[in-house]
């Protein structure tokens, strides 16, 4: 767009030659819809999506230069393309019954977490209701809470296997019991923060419980749930991963578990990056939902 | 102004109050007695921290009744309730609400029997329309101006139909220029609807200006009545009248004198 501009002012600027005194109609500066919106929007995308983009080559480049001596013990970033095309390519491919694509496996691992992680939700936010409601409850269980919160996902696996003698729930009940914390204490925090002034209104108004519930408590509360949510379904994926590479069957951490025994390094590169990637996705998600249901007013 | 009756609209009646503070107890209020007639405006004056404001917490019901009552209708009153409509010094929307659900949320819980869904719709712009904010009904508290907050804190308290208006200190949050609008705003209404009003305020012009009578109370701790000063000034008053007005004057001074003549501020005694 500069540079239209540019030139039509050099050319007006220019001494008319003497002898032409053709009048050179010069083309007005097309203010169409791909100059005004669509480039405008194009640099400010692409602004934001290069560096990314340079770090990722940059990175790339030195981990070829770095494995492709011989003797390295991890895969370069062409190694890894050669071996486990098929992975990247075909997330959603069905060649046996273990053999199949990376997408399937994240999917089952998502059911998992999409079980363990909404009994984390229903259950954490009720508790952390109860608690930051009453001075007793918060007095009682959060000195227990703080104790069992520091407890890693792992440590839970043996005593969950023991109790339901079963893989499946077992793998839930680590998602559900590594995530639930941060939302029961979120939750309370955010009920015991509940301004004065609305409780007033609340008071005023003569609200009954239910409706101060729905209409005060919740709404007041929610960016601090949604905090809690936020680093609960962080937390959950950190577990899924680790608990399936115990207790087998199929899923993205089994997947790693069972590369790693048949020494297949490229392909846990991959699972890797997968692993990372749902996790982003999870957490924007999480993100997104709390940014509609508060309006805006959680933090980001 | 309705006739005096031997029972007054609202009595505050002998109300003593006593906070107790790490074992030590601080007597704030002391045999305070206040009657306001229907349609009458009644300002509570005083600096701060002499307790005006746990006396109106005290008659919201917010702050329950220690020794004394509070009569309404010479009915005891003691827990909070939409008869006595509170308008807070700092407006207390609910800001995940729009200026229009919140002032229909309060119209629902009020009206729910008495009203259809039409009528609390009419009835809640109606509101609106009085303090002049039908316009922004659909904007949420952040998206408005301090005195617009202050005015949609009004018509909610207006929608309950409050036998009783609290009025909190409602434009100390707010610049000189919109407080001005905002009081004459007050004014017209109260003239319109003939509300009884009980309104706290540390501002002297402000209770001139709008009250009909003006309790002036002592300092703190232990707080009591020190005088009541009627303001014998037809309505409707224009500001830009009573500036010469001699009452007006008058009642001013008195005021001045009482607050920093005879009860300075704590602060000011101890800075001579």
């Amino acid at each position: 767009m500069n540079m239209t501009v540019l030139k039509s002012e050099t050319a007006r600027a220019m001494p008319a030659p003497a002898v032409s005194a053709d009048v050179v109609k010069l083309k007005a500066p097309k203010t169409s819809f791909i100059k005004t919106k669509l480039v405008p929007r194009v640099s400010e995308i692409s602004a934001n999506v290069l560096p990314p983009l340079v770090t990722i080559a940059l990175i790339m480049v030195v981990w070829q230069m770095l494995c492709s001596k011989p003797g390295s013990t991890l895969p370069p970033p062409t190694v890894i393309w050669d071996q486990a095309k098929d992975l990247i390519m075909e997330p959603f491919f069905v060649a046996g019954p273990q053999d199949i694509g990376l997408g399937w496996r994240v999917l089952t691992s998502l059911q998992r977490v999409a079980i363990g992680y909404g009994l984390a939700g229903l259950i954490g936010i009720a508790l952390g209701t109860i608690i930051g409601q009453s001075v007793w409850a918060m007095r009682g269980l959060d000195p227990i809470f703080q104790v069992l919160r520091t407890i890693s996902p792992l440590a839970w696996l043996p005593i969950s296997l023991a109790a339901f003698r079963d893989s499946q729930p077992s793998a839930i009940f680590v998602i559900f019991i590594t995530s639930v914390w941060p939302i029961i204490i979120n939750t309370a925090v955010g009920i015991r923060n509940i301004p004065q002034d609305y409780r007033n209104v609340a008071l005023v108004l003569r609200l009954n419980h239910y409706e101060f519930f729905t209409k005060i408590m919740i709404p007041s509360a929610a960016p601090y749930i949604f905090t809690g949510l936020r680093i609960g379904i962080g937390l959950s994926w950190l577990a899924i991963v680790a608990a399936e590479m115990l207790t087998g069957g199929v899923g993205i951490g089994f997947f790693i578990w069972d590369a790693w025994n048949s020494s297949r390094l490229p392909d846990i590169i991959v699972a890797l990056a997968y692993i990372g990637g749902i996790g982003f996705l999870l957490d924007r998600l999480v993100a997104l939902v709390a940014h509609f249901v508060t309006r805006g007013t959680a933090s980001n | 102004m309705a006739p005096a009756t031997s029972h007054p609209y609202l009595r505050i009646d002998h109300v003593d109050k006593t906070f107790s503070r790490g074992g030590k107890l601080t007597e704030v209020l002391s045999d305070v007695t206040v009657s306001i007639e229907k349609g009458e405006y009644v300002s509570i004056i005083g600096h701060s921290g002499c307790g005006k404001s746990t006396l109106l917490n005290i008659v919201a019901g917010l702050t329950p009744v220690p020794t004394g009552a509070v009569l309404l209708e010479n009915r005891e009153v003691s827990d909070p309730g939409p008869d006595r409509a509170v308008v807070f010094q700092n407006h207390s929307l609910l800001p995940w609400l729009t200026v229009y659900e919140n002032v229909r949320l309060a119209v629902d819980k009020v009206f729910s029997a008495t009203k259809s869904r039409k009528e609390r719709h009419a009835w809640t712009m109606h509101n609106l329309e009085l303090v002049q904010m039908g316009h922004a009904k659909d904007k949420r508290p952040a998206e408005i101006s301090g005195g617009m907050k202050q005015r949609v804190g009004i018509a909610r308290a207006l929608a309950m139909e409050p036998k009783v208006l609290l009025l909190d200190e409602p434009f100390g949050a707010l610049d000189a220029l919109t407080r001005a609008h905002l009081q004459d705003s007050v004014m017209a209404i109260h003239q319109k609807l003939g509300n009884t009003v009980l309104m706290i305020t540390h501002d002297v012009d402000e209770a001139v200006l709008l009250s009909d009578r003006i309790v002036m109370m002592t300092n703190g701790p232990a707080a009591r009545i020190g005088e009541v000063l009627e303001v014998p000034i037809a309505r409707p008053r224009k500001r830009l009248d009573l500036v010469a007005d001699q009452t007006y004057i008058k009642c001013r001074q008195r005021v001045i004198e009482f607050l920093y003549a005879r009860h300075k501020a704590p602060a000011l005694q101890a800075a001579e």
